[in-house]
């Protein structure tokens, strides 16, 4: 029997977390996502797709830090499009950036106490949201150390815990394990495991094995468009032996890109 | 999850046997990840070797984490603030701003003959400022910053009030030291700032103050510094047209809040 996405598994009856029909977006002059359709909810959701598919400017829009140049976006069942009011939905967001910029003077709790002060959090809520957000992503040693001094990993668990002191409905995280050691990756799919059970959270990677050990379901971009989508399970059996890669789900990620290709350019 | 290895698997997989194939191997990884029940059962399956090398790992472990020096609370509440309010950058543009103002002073205290300086450039002293303010570049955290629900007007009106904090009493004292009429200076000052809002849901802030930095320097200042007059913009009775074109242009910039509710390709 074939195995059923996130996607399609979600209750109908509630709106879906992020809803995108036709979406277009534009980075810079060229139109990076062009006619997404897109449905999710709660779950981990992997964003995979080749250099220049359209990740980042994908997860930008979600992000509501790009506007849609066309269609429909849909957050938390609000429209995120036009003129529309963006705080309650950006309230219920978390979000780490690809390249994510700091203020290496700020300790680890003061970033994730002026984000969590920027994302309008009860004031009297904050010093435990970022105690729990510091203890979550292990760094609960270094709350205190100033972020110049803390190392690549490090700051990328700084910026993961500040994603999530506010507990967000939707979570992005763009590129979320450059940097980590092999042992802070497991303990991060971990988290994303259990951020999964009530967060809709949406991880674009490059690597194949987070995606493996963490998401219930797999979005494929390519060219700005979804070109797949499915659970690891199914995408692994797309491949075989005449297909690159080093474990199943890679050949089952290049058969799928392959055929999209193939199909393209007939 | 995928299903349950059974135990025969789980032995196999501990011993390496190679005859596991790479598939099944896979998907037995990609099941321990997920279920402390198997990771158990996996401990269980392994070799008295490995058990006490990741016992010497786990002690070797707890030993460092027990040598690593406490946190030290620190309290640096001003960092804080500073980013509250304003950019880390902002500083060095706002001791420029001071810098250009005490110059234009000094300037028209001893060049009796020419128009006063201060009163010349006082409309354009927060324009520098309030661009750096919403310039992405200034900002290491701007994207981040971007996604949250302060971003946009709330934000920028935070850091244009904090560049005005600096400004206006600047103004108002050298005004003091030059006789300069302080509603002459402060009421263009507080209409340009206005002007560069409004002008920047439009062409992004930054381009907007650079545009009217130029504006008004080659259409008033060179021409009032060429006839060595106050121009009839700054007379004393234009105060009441300033005050007027002020309160306009801060209605319309915020009729256009939406435009800052995202980042545009001109910031």
């Amino acid at each position: 029997m074939r195995a059923l996405s996130a996607a399609e598994t979600a209750a109908t009856t509630h709106p879906w977390a992020i809803h995108a029909e036709g979406l277009q977006v534009r980075a810079g002059r060229q139109l990076a996502v062009n006619g997404l359709d897109l449905a999710l909810n709660t779950g981990v959701h992997g964003l995979l797709g080749p250099n220049g598919a359209g990740k980042t400017t994908l997860m930008r829009s979600l992000a509501t830090v790009l506007a849609p140049a066309g269609g429909r976006l849909t957050l938390l069942g609000r429209p995120v499009d036009g003129r529309a009011d963006l705080r309650p939905v950006r309230r219920a967001l978390g979000y780490l950036p690809q390249h994510f910029g700091f203020y290496p003077r700020f300790s680890v709790r003061e970033f994730v106490g002026y984000m969590a002060w920027l994302k309008e959090m009860p004031k009297s809520a904050i010093p435990a949201a970022v105690q729990r957000a510091v203890d979550r992503v292990g760094l609960t040693a270094r709350a205190d150390a100033r972020l110049r001094t803390l190392s690549g990993g490090m700051l990328r668990r700084a910026g993961i815990a500040q994603a999530i002191v506010n507990d967000p409905q939707i979570l992005l995280l763009d590129e979320p394990t450059v940097g980590l050691d092999p042992e802070q990756r497991l303990d991060f799919r971990e988290l994303l495991r259990d951020l999964g059970t009530d967060s809709c959270v949406l991880v674009s990677t490059h690597l194949v094995e987070d995606v493996a050990a963490a998401c219930t379901d797999v979005v494929l971009l390519n060219e700005g468009r979804l070109v797949w989508q499915g659970t690891p399970e199914t995408l692994a059996a797309q491949g075989d032996q005449s297909h690159p890669g080093d474990s199943p789900l890679e050949r089952g990620y290049s058969a799928v890109l392959r055929r999209h290709r193939a199909e393209a350019a007939r | 999850m995928t299903p349950h290895p059974n135990l025969s698997q789980i032995a196999r997989y501990a011993t390496g046997d190679p005859g596991l194939d790479e598939a099944s191997v896979w998907a037995i990884e990609v099941h321990l990840e997920g279920c402390a029940d198997c990771r158990a059962r996996l401990a269980g399956s392994t070799t008295a070797d490995s058990r006490a090398m990741i016992e010497r790992v786990a002690m070797s472990l707890d030993r460092e984490i027990a040598a690593t020096p406490a946190p030290v609370a620190n309290s640096r509440s001003w960092s804080v603030l500073r980013h509250r309010w304003l950019v880390g950058t902002l500083g060095p543009w706002l001791a420029m701003t001071a810098a250009v103002l005490a110059c234009a002073a000094v300037l028209s205290g001893l060049r009796a003959g020419l128009p006063s300086l201060v009163l010349l450039i006082a409309p354009l002293a927060p324009l520098p400022g309030v661009a750096v303010a919403w310039h992405r570049r200034a900002d290491p955290a701007w994207e981040l910053i971007a996604a949250t629900p302060a971003a946009g007007l709330t934000t920028l009106l935070r850091r244009t009030a904090a560049v005005l904090a600096f400004v206006v009493p600047g103004l108002a004292l050298v005004g003091a030291g030059t006789g300069a009429s302080l509603a002459l200076m402060l009421l263009p000052c507080l209409a340009f700032t206005a002007a560069t809002l409004l002008l920047g849901t439009l062409v992004g802030v930054r381009r907007a103050a650079i545009g009217l930095i130029a504006i008004w320097t080659l259409a008033v200042i060179a021409p009032s510094l060429a006839a060595a007059r106050i121009p009839a913009v700054l007379e004393a009775d234009s105060a009441g047209s300033w005050a007027l074109a002020t309160a306009l242009l801060t209605i319309t910039a915020l009729f256009r809040v939406d435009a800052f509710r995202r980042l545009s390709r001109q910031d």
